[in-house]
């Protein structure tokens, strides 16, 4: 049992404070779905948890399993057992998945693996031509082809936990399914899932134990599978009307309940534990 | 001074090596004052350490040429000034290193005055070699040339002239290699290529870390012919290469690349020239360098169209990843274009690896040190890929691993 618990983020860009005080809990065969209007902060989260730079984080602690990731590298929070399929997978010329996925489990292990081989099987259950395999990074690939990439590449990998920042964005509706289904197996098999989208359809096919509203930086509202329902029918006006009224909301997260008023803390002590 | 005496020849080749010796002795070293020469050690150069001498020898290591003699259309070598040995192995090729038609057609591309070096090459070259590829014939496997350096304080003036006959098609490869030596080498080489010829022709300058090395290429590109001219450079104190195609003919194009890499304090320095001087003419130039360490590079691009060359495309980009905090690197495009039916373009950046890049592949998994050696390798991936040679482009892709530190283990797949 692996969790990835977020107390009170805070995570500044630049001089801009983007997520104030986020609170989130996910454990192993979970999936969070986190959603929320463009500039919410939805891929600063992203960024955020797997420690892009640039990303600041302003309060709060970031930890797997009691381990603080705040301080370590990207490099070693993917070692630790994180995965981020990003949302615009980046291209790197002249650097093959195979090449690099190798690179990445020699350090976890002695153990020779055939890459190359389970990149093969993965690939074929997601209906992503081998061939692409042999490119160079997300080069030459379409916005489908790279998502299916980054799927097949969590599947090797086999994380403990992955942020998925928007898989859904540029997936048809076949290659949605088929992603979607092959993580919803890994999630049987002990996957968690931090599932961060803005629409409704990712959930049809990997379905969300909890799902998170994250408004203006900060988590607006929890619930169940139906409130991305309700936001399927409403949008999120109601969320971002009642962003400024958001302090001491209640969140409930992976069978955690708690109560904060980040802001008010804030007030007295930007960097104080809101728990305490 | 050579005593004139002891290089053979007629006497007007001996007459134009005296005008040339006579010319370099007027104009004297560069300065670094000139554009040509601006970011340049030169003023450090002092010839008065450097004997001229033609001490023979062997070619020690063939370094990153290994191998490649057997698959070779041809095999010459001149080490320290003098030729050791030349082998053909294909009836298409011709190889001289004497002789009327070597006199007459060394210096008809690089012309007298094109500046001091090319002066002092012709006046004391000592083993000029002229290959010539006969008409209408193919020569697949390449053609080597290895002038190779082993003795200290010498001085001495490699040069080539290629002639590509009309519809030919062949690929050379001049290996510049040295021992650690300190040693100062200034190679010309001469290229023509002829109506509808295709000629491939690389350099790979791997000399120890105390050669200087002013090295000028010229290329003249008639009707309807292609050359590509590929460079890799890797090693020097200060090496320097002046690189001219000029698309003389209509319908001709060239293809110029290069792949530098700076370690400790060399310093890399190209200056290039694309001539337009005929309608209907392409020209290319990639040149990716990465500097480590205290390394430097300077790059500067002229692409010239004249007024009556229509529908030229032309393009120049050169890109340079710092690697170190203490690395250097000047890059200057031009374009002088007197003609308005031209497509041209021209690109520089001087900057750190991408971190997008290194991101990635650290969220995957992969240590930083890693990861950034990788995009640096990734960096240079497409220029090696498309080396004339693959072997040789296979055999520089790992010296720039270790260069980088990257141990890859490589597997067959």
């Amino acid at each position: 049992m692996t969790t990835l618990t977020i107390k009170n983020l805070g995570v500044a860009v630049g001089d801009q404070q983007i997520l104030d005080g986020v609170n989130l809990e996910v454990s192993s065969g979970e999936v969070h779905a986190v959603m929320g209007p463009n500039g919410s902060g939805k891929s600063t989260l992203s960024n955020a948890i797997m420690g892009k730079a640039g990303y600041q984080i302003t309060s709060g602690s970031l930890e797997l399993d009691g381990q603080d990731l705040s301080s370590l590298p990207t490099w070693a929070r993917a070692q630790a057992g994180l995965f981020l399929a990003m949302q615009y997978p980046t291209e790197v010329p002249g650097v093959s998945v195979r090449e690099t996925l190798e690179l990445a489990l020699a350090e976890r292990s002695t153990h020779r693996i055939d890459v190359q081989s389970m990149l093969i099987e993965e690939a074929n259950k997601i209906g992503l031509a081998s061939d692409l395999l042999d490119r160079a990074l997300n080069v030459d690939m379409s916005g489908g082809e790279k998502k299916r990439n980054e799927t097949a590449q969590l599947a090797v990998l086999a994380p403990q936990i992955a942020v998925l920042d928007e898989l859904d964005s540029g997936l048809d509706i076949d290659a949605l399914r088929a992603c979607a289904e092959r993580i919803e197996v890994m999630t049987e098999e002990g996957l968690g899932v931090l599932c961060i989208t803005h629409y409704h359809r990712l959930l049809d096919y990997l379905p969300a134990d909890r799902v998170h509203i994250l408004v203006g930086g900060r988590i607006a509202e929890s619930g169940g599978p139906e409130l991305a329902r309700e936001l399927e029918a409403d949008g999120y006006a109601r969320f971002v009307e009642s962003d400024n009224d958001s302090e001491g909301v209640s969140v409930a997260i992976g069978g955690l309940s708690q109560q904060t008023s980040a802001s008010q803390t804030e007030l007295d002590d930007p960097f104080a534990d809101p728990l305490a | 001074m050579p005593d004139w005496a002891d290089i053979g020849g007629s006497s007007a080749y001996i007459e134009r090596r005296k005008e040339a010796q006579e010319r370099a002795l007027r104009i004297g070293l560069p300065s670094f004052e000139e554009e040509l020469w601006r970011y340049t050690p030169i003023d450090e150069l002092d010839l008065s350490n450097y004997k001229l001498d033609v001490p023979g020898g062997t070619v020690l290591d063939a370094g990153l040429t290994e191998g490649l003699d057997s698959d070779a259309a041809a095999v010459i070598h001149v080490v320290n000034g003098k030729v050791s040995s030349i082998a053909t192995f294909d009836e298409s090729i011709s190889v001289q290193s004497e002789g009327d038609e070597l006199e007459n057609i060394i210096g008809s591309v690089v012309s007298p005055e094109f500046d001091f070096f090319a002066d002092c090459n012709l006046a004391y070259n000592t083993a000029p070699i002229f290959i010539e590829i006969a008409p209408n014939s193919v020569v697949t496997s390449p053609i080597l040339i290895r002038h190779h350096t082993t003795v200290n304080n010498l001085v001495w003036f490699p040069r080539v002239f290629i002639h590509a006959g009309e519809n030919s098609e062949a690929t050379v490869v001049e290996h510049q290699s040295s021992t650690d030596v300190d040693a100062l080498v200034c190679p010309v080489t001469e290229i023509n290529v002829a109506q509808a010829a295709r000629l491939k022709y690389l350099t790979v300058q791997e000399h120890g870390a105390n050669i200087w090395q002013i090295a000028t290429q010229v290329a003249n590109v008639e009707r309807d012919a292609y050359v590509s001219l590929n460079q890799v450079a890797l090693g020097g104190a200060y090496a320097r290469a002046r690189i001219d195609t000029k698309m003389m003919g209509q319908g001709s194009s060239s293809e110029t690349k290069a792949v530098y890499f700076g370690t400790r304090s060399a310093k890399h320095d190209f200056r290039t020239f694309q001539k337009h001087e005929a309608p209907h003419t392409n020209s290319n130039l990639l040149f990716k360098g990465a500097l480590d360490d205290e390394s430097r590079a300077i790059y500067t691009g002229l692409i010239r169209i004249e007024s009556d060359a229509n529908d030229v495309n032309a393009y120049q980009t050169n890109r340079t990843l710092k690697l170190s905090d203490e690395a250097w690197a000047e890059s200057v495009p031009n374009l002088e274009i007197e003609n308005n039916d031209v497509k041209c373009s021209h690109a520089s950046a001087v900057g750190p690896i991408d971190q997008d890049q290194k991101f990635y592949l650290e969220s995957r998994g992969v240590p930083s040190d890693i990861a950034e050696a990788l995009v640096v390798k990734g960096f240079f991936g497409d220029l090696l890929d498309a080396l004339p040679v693959q072997m040789v482009g296979k055999a520089v892709n790992v010296r720039i691993e270790e260069l980088l530190s990257l141990d890859l283990e490589r597997s067959s797949t």
